[in-house]
């Protein structure tokens, strides 16, 4: 009995040992400036359509498109999930990765069928941001319409 | 100028979230929900809009931009249709990311098949 608590004991010391220390500079640098040049890039999308004359959100928006565009595409040949072991929050935040998590359970439940694979299955990490923010914005909407 | 500012603002963002991933329990999932949320309500407040004059895309393209978007779109929608506008606006600013993500990622599941992890 008394074995096996020295065991257990020993068993977490050597866990504790062996698991990633997680260095959160390391982290947060690598997050910075891989989410801050996912940013730039979008600029320069905005900035493209502005020259061809589009109003500013309309701009916005085909940089949204476009950025979840390459976010699909890059989680479809595996590369994303790469980017995200590097990049972490910096991979999350930004709409790619809101793309991402459409995509990669779309594409991780294919085997289960059209239906309930990619179709259901696309809302799993999606579907509770569209309706929380759904949520957000109608009770932004309550407060706006009666201060109106 | 605009690129500077749209890379450390966006950036900085960025490093919040992963702030939040390192230090706390929250998964990446929650902080999805969670800065889109967050978008929303200083939309309604009116302060992100400051921030994307500032920053540009470096506000837009995080996912607080998104959740802004859905504010302001019920705002625009409440002043032209009333009432309405509350249930209608949100969802219909955001309609061309969703719709996008939505379409983009099925064909994606079309033509591609899971990599081995």
């Amino acid at each position: 009995m008394k074995n096996n608590f020295i065991d257990k004991k020993k068993y977490q010391d050597t866990v504790e040992k062996m698991s990633p220390k997680t260095n959160i500079f390391l982290n947060c640098f690598n997050a910075f400036w891989s989410g801050g040049l996912i940013c730039v890039i979008g600029e320069f999308i905005t900035n493209y359509f502005l020259n061809l004359g589009y109003e500013i959100d309309v701009a916005r928006t085909f940089c949204s498109v476009i950025l979840i565009f390459f976010g699909v595409i890059l989680t479809g040949f595996g590369v994303y999930d790469k980017i995200g072991k590097f990049a972490g929050a910096g991979s999350i935040v930004p709409i790619t990765g809101f793309a991402n998590s459409v995509a990669a359970p779309a594409l991780e439940f294919k085997k289960e069928g059209y239906i309930f694979g990619v179709g259901a299955k696309m809302f799993l990490i999606s579907g509770p941001v569209i309706v929380y923010s759904t949520l957000a914005s109608v009770i932004v909407g309550i407060f706006y319409y009666f201060s109106l | 100028m605009n690129y500077i500012n749209a890379f450390w603002v966006g950036g900085l963002i960025c490093v919040i979230g992963q702030i939040l991933i390192d230090k706390t329990k929250i998964t990446s999932a929650r902080i999805l929900v969670l800065f889109v949320v967050l978008g929303c309500i200083l939309g309604g407040l009116n302060i992100y809009d400051k921030i994307i004059d500032y920053a540009g895309a470096g506000a837009c393209v995080p996912l607080p931009g998104f959740g802004n978007l859905l504010a302001n779109g019920v705002k625009e929608e409440i002043d032209s249709e009333g009432a309405i506008g509350i249930l209608t606006g949100g969802l219909k600013s955001a309609s061309a990311g969703i719709s996008a993500a939505v379409i983009f990622s099925l064909i994606n599941a079309l033509i591609f098949d899971p990599k081995e992890k």
